[in-house]
């Protein structure tokens, strides 16, 4: 896989709420902490010094539990919310020297956001809703509802056009959340908690249409969870935030086998390690199993991996991305890395 | 003379400039006020001899086609029609319609100047916090105490009447307009900003549709308020109900007050019907339930 260019490029982005950010600002830098600072300032520090890249195409997930930050990150992407500090670039440009005109232009047709309680307009249909993005950009009505239609087939809620969110369900608003976002064209999606309000079965389907959606459309996509096991099947990256501060940020299986602090490694601790790990990361270069062992592609997963050695096989060879076989793995191997603390 | 408290300063001689003053802009600038506010006076007695005007019937008419404009449902139709007739019935049809008149007018120019007012309130807590303790001073201030500025300007008639009417019944839609603005969803809020609507965009798309439940709740008020007017509006010549009200008292007769005090009634729950059955249907769009 060849790394796509940076999408979104967050440079030391800060952000203080209160009266007097910058100075309250100052004081962490010299080394007060957060909750120092609350009671001697009154203010709260919300992002530390956030530093991210964040390529095109990718499914990127910004994870933290409740108050770490990640909401708050989230809306700098789209100037919902300023910085203290710190740039953020947007294809190269930086969106902080945006001017109200240009803000409004680029929220309309760059970046569109799909919202935790869906945030639709009680009052309009789906499809207006659908097509509430184009209309404030004064696309003209009939093309609005015509591409608003379309958007509104690909999530799958044809029928569905004149009723109003209050009659469907919560899975269903949210795919009018995700119409709605989609409609813009925007090629980046920002989503925050976006599945976290739906029940588990409904979030599952949701998160694998979103996986299709993305595979088919090619967006940037980010986004925000408290879940770990949603943001391994979802992010090509992950961004783990805690108190403000970017603890960790690599692939899914990166910060499984490597992570980068205690709060991280008591985090991924629970996780189903087998389904995340690949098989490549643990294959034993200085091992050449027999001729006729099988070979399984260096990116195939530990679990299922099982199956392969379940058949009887003493060994497996793993092929890397170039096609030459670079080790084997052995299912004592296995249970060494399953059993790593 | 002996008083509670110490004059600490000439109180006499304040009042007494106070009404020099008022008197100086009596006679400088009553006529050119009295020509400004003509269109008001236009206003108002276009609306009563138009209802005065028409045959009963096609009042009734009109008053039923609007009821089933903004509410879609036959009952209120059918209870503003009794009521209309019950008006008519009761023997004070044309005294009600120059009530009516002055309701509207009074009415309309409230909307039009106090859901501005709260939409300014609502965006800006500086405004909200200078306007807050005028409108406590307008509901709270006895009624009259306005009569006597706009009587001294206009002389007694129509324009005082109204223009009291409105500085008494103006303060519930301003109020509730800038309750209606602040108490909409910031999450819808914030979407409609996330897509980039202008701040005019998010009044239009999303802060006055979702406050309107409240702002039609801040309108029922003021008509009602305006309605309670009348009476007093009628000792200084606005006619209508509250003339008989008054002549009532003058004359001692219990049967006149009675019947023009019971028109009154009828013409509030008639209003009151109107805009409630309007506020339903708002906010049934805003709260769908499942089919």
């Amino acid at each position: 896989m060849m790394a796509s260019p940076v999408k979104i490029r967050v440079e030391g982005v800060s952000k203080v709420f209160g009266r007097e950010p910058a100075a309250a600002l100052a004081k962490v830098r010299a080394g007060m902490d957060k909750a120092q600072l609350l009671e001697e300032t009154g203010h709260v520090l919300g992002l530390y010094d956030i530093t991210l890249d964040i390529r095109a195409g990718e499914i990127f997930v910004i994870m933290g539990l409740s108050g770490c930050g990640k909401s708050t990150l989230i809306r700098h992407f789209n100037r919902l919310i300023e910085p203290t500090d710190g740039r953020i670039l947007f294809d190269g440009e930086d969106i902080l020297t945006y001017d109200t005109a240009r803000l409004q232009a680029f929220r309309r047709r760059r970046v569109a956001m799909v919202f935790q309680r869906f945030a639709l307009l009680p009052h309009k249909t789906v499809i207006e809703n659908v097509a509430y993005g184009l209309t404030l950009d004064g696309v003209e009505r009939a093309s609005a509802m015509a591409r608003a239609a379309d958007q509104i087939t690909l999530v799958g809620l044809a029928g569905f056009e004149d009723s109003y969110p209050a009659q469907l369900s919560g899975g269903m608003q949210q795919r009018v959340g995700l119409a709605r976002a989609l409609a813009t064209d925007a090629d980046v999606l920002l989503m925050d908690e976006a599945f976290s309000a739906l029940d588990p079965l409904i979030r599952h389907d949701m998160q694998l249409q979103l996986k299709d959606l993305q595979g088919r459309l090619g967006k940037t996509i980010v986004f925000i969870t408290h879940d770990l096991d949603e943001a391994l099947l979802l992010g090509d990256h992950i961004a783990i935030l805690k108190d403000g501060t970017l603890r960790q940020s690599g692939t899914g299986a990166d910060i499984l086998a490597h992570p980068a602090d205690d709060y991280v490694a008591r985090f991924v601790r629970d996780v189903n390690r087998g389904r995340i790990l690949l098989c490549g990361a643990f294959a034993e270069a200085g091992l050449i199993p027999a001729a006729d062992a099988p070979v399984i592609p260096a990116e195939t997963t530990l679990e299922a991996a099982f199956a392969i050695f379940a058949g009887g096989a003493p060994a497996v060879a793993i092929r890397g991305r170039d096609g030459k076989i670079t080790g084997g793995l052995t299912p004592r191997r296995v249970m060494e890395a399953l059993a790593r603390e | 003379m002996t008083s509670g408290f110490p004059d600490l300063w000439d109180t006499r001689s304040f009042g007494r400039s106070l009404d020099a003053a008022f008197n100086a802009v009596v006679a400088n600038w009553g006529p050119t006020l009295e020509m400004i506010f003509m269109p008001l006076l236009r206003l108002l007695t276009g609306i009563e001899r138009g209802l005065q005007f028409l045959p009963w019937w096609v009042v009734v008419g009109m008053f039923c086609a609007f009821t089933y404009a903004v509410s879609r449902q036959w009952r209120p139709v059918i209870a503003v029609a009794a009521l209309l007739v019950t008006l008519g019935l009761l023997g004070v049809w044309n005294d009600a319609m120059a009530t009516i008149a002055l309701m509207l007018a009074a009415t309309l120019i409230s909307v039009a100047l106090g859901m501005p007012t709260g939409i300014a309130m609502s965006r800006s807590d500086r405004v909200r916090r200078a306007m807050l303790p005028v409108l406590d001073i307008m509901q709270t201030m006895p009624i009259f105490v306005y009569l006597i500025p706009f009587v001294m300007l206009f002389g007694p008639g129509k324009i005082p009447a109204l223009l009291a009417t409105i500085v008494f019944a103006i303060p519930p839609v301003i109020r509730l307009t800038d309750l209606g603005i602040r108490q909409v969803d910031a999450e819808i809020l914030e979407a409609a900003r996330s897509f980039g609507a202008s701040p005019r965009q998010q009044l239009w798309t999303v802060q006055v549709p979702l406050a309107m439940p409240t702002i039609m709740a801040g309108i029922n008020q003021t008509t009602m308020m305006a309605l309670s007017m009348v009476v007093i509006a009628s000792m200084i010549g606005a006619g209508g109900l509250g003339y008989q009200v008054l002549q009532g008292i003058q004359r001692l007769e219990v049967s006149r007050g009675l019947i023009a005090g019971l028109g009154i009634v009828v013409l509030a729950i008639t209003f009151d019907r109107i805009a409630q059955s309007y506020g339903r249907r708002v906010q049934a769009n805003l709260h769908r339930e499942k089919a």
